[in-house]
């Protein structure tokens, strides 16, 4: 008989950052912001946010200026999408992880 | 008073969901089942029954339109057929995985190519791995109590049920059910509580991805991994027979009509060969072992009533006696022989028993079967015992 506190009937998540995983490890673009483009930056308000609004995953902090929490963020491009003065453009992933590794070598 | 009324099955179908008092209804047409839509859009409109009808574009949508509305907590009804059911295959499995109590009439109907609208179990029997409970009933009395029945066992269970009968057989033919009273129904009943309170203080996500092996979520607290719920699923059904029997005792006593029973049996007081099937072929089955008795065979009908969870144990005790068990399958699952067949022999296997065993393929596409065909299938399985291959086809004209 299915009991009202079996988790394993309803499966739930709370809206979260980090709620599906570990998410930032599936990126294969990275959001990048130009915030001379950026409107909350530009005018120095709290305002627009669709960024963080959209982003499935809550990885979009508001703030002057926004960020982007890259531990979580999978790179699916919505904000990329939603920006109305295209301030956040995606690039591949593998050249910044290429460029880290390098500079991580360089450091040891 | 509960009253007799001479009416089809889909007529049956949709007054049983109008005595469960369902509140929401998607469902789209499609032969042979289109009359119970319409039947319960007649009870909306004037306003016997208080329900949401949401008209929809197809029958995923109609099954999506359920999901949505059993997960926020109202008691949920549709009904389909043949290729509707196949179009709402992913939502299927989506209903069961939700755990979400929804009712559906089936009216058994052929799959297309090519087009057939006519009965035989093809539809159900190609859903039977998405985690929904199926029924299958012989007469139009039985849809109504199913129905009814249904409700109860899904609610308590949080699992689907999908209750099946012949397309045409019972969907279009007119018979006495005996109605039962509103407030019986209230009675026997009890309100509809879901699992998951979705309009509580905090919004949650629900259905989100799983992660094969249990993690901690954003407050720290472990959540469960994807298969504890596939597995829990199982356990559920497993332990389904137990409810359906309560329910089916209950049911017997306050409408005088008992299902405590999983099989259907008709005199199988020492039987040797058993004719085993399901659905309306049952009462067809029990005129050709009138007739074998008639003769001196010691014969007898088993039908499967429920075919998920699949009643193994039952039905091992119910042939352990049979020296010769005749299946005649409404399906085929192609490359191998009727579904019933094999489910029947897996279940013999676990107790070691060994009749001779003999598959009929037919009805398909409403082929008519009468008691005759089956009786002389049967004498044709003893006789020639393990020198026919299997399965047989009845009524292939070429």
């Amino acid at each position: 008989m299915a009991s009202k506190k079996d988790q394993f009937i309803s499966a739930c998540a709370t809206l979260a950052k980090g709620e599906a995983g570990n998410t930032g490890e599936w990126r294969a673009k990275r959001p990048i912001i130009d915030l001379s483009k950026c409107t909350p930056c530009k005018k120095q308000k709290d305002t627009c946010y669709l960024c963080w609004l959209y982003c499935p995953d809550g990885t979009v902090k508001r703030g002057i200026p926004i960020e982007i929490d890259l531990q979580y963020c999978k790179g699916c491009g919505v904000c990329a999408q939603v920006c109305p003065t295209k301030a956040i453009r995606m690039e591949v992933e593998e050249e910044f992880v290429l460029t880290e590794c390098a500079v991580k070598e360089d450091m040891e | 008073m509960s009253k007799v009324r001479i009416i089809n099955g889909n007529e049956t179908a949709a007054m049983g969901a109008k005595l469960c008092r369902v509140q929401v209804i998607a469902a789209y047409p499609i032969t042979p089942q289109s009359k119970i839509p319409e039947t319960l859009v007649k009870y909306v409109e004037s306003g016997e029954l208080e329900a949401e009808f949401i008209r929809v574009e197809s029958e995923h949508s109609a099954l999506t339109v359920c999901i949505s509305a059993s997960t926020v907590g109202a008691r949920v009804f549709t009904a389909t057929a043949a290729n509707g059911l196949a179009y709402m295959h992913e939502q299927l499995h989506w209903a069961a995985g939700a755990r979400l109590p929804i009712v559906m009439a089936l009216a058994n109907r052929g799959l297309g190519a090519p087009w057939t609208i006519f009965n035989d179990m093809q539809d159900s029997i190609s859903q039977r791995d998405t985690g929904w409970m199926q029924v299958y009933c012989r007469d139009n009395q039985e849809i109504m109590d199913s129905v009814i029945m249904a409700y109860k066992i899904c609610e308590q269970l949080h699992v689907p049920m999908m209750v099946c009968f012949d397309g045409f057989v019972l969907s279009h033919t007119v018979m006495p059910v005996e109605i039962p009273e509103q407030k019986q129904v209230d009675a026997f009943l009890p309100p509809y509580v879901p699992h998951l309170q979705v309009d509580g203080p905090e919004p949650i996500n629900i259905n989100p991805v799983m992660l094969a092996d249990p993690r901690a979520n954003a407050q720290g607290v472990s959540c469960p991994s994807y298969m504890g719920f596939r597995m829990r699923l199982q356990e559920t059904l497993e332990s389904a027979g137990d409810v359906i029997l309560n329910v089916g005792r209950e049911f017997g006593e306050v409408f005088g009509r008992s299902y405590e029973c999983l099989l259907w049996k008709y005199r199988t007081e020492e039987a040797d060969t058993i004719l085993l099937t399901m659905g309306s072929l049952a009462n067809e089955a029990s005129l050709a072992v009138d007739a074998l008795r008639e003769k001196g065979w010691k014969a007898g009908v088993v039908a499967l009533r429920v075919f998920r969870p699949f009643p193994a144990a039952t039905l091992r005790q119910a042939l352990s006696e049979a020296k010769h068990v005749v299946v005649f399958d409404k399906n085929i699952s192609y490359g191998n022989e009727g579904a019933t067949c094999t489910e029947t022999k897996a279940a013999l296997f676990e107790g070691g028993l060994r009749p001779r065993i003999t598959n009929y393929i037919v009805g398909l596409g409403g082929k008519n079967i009468v008691a005759a065909d089956l009786e002389a299938a049967t004498i044709k399985s003893v006789e020639q015992a393990g020198r026919i291959s299997t399965p047989q086809w009845i009524g292939v004209a070429v």
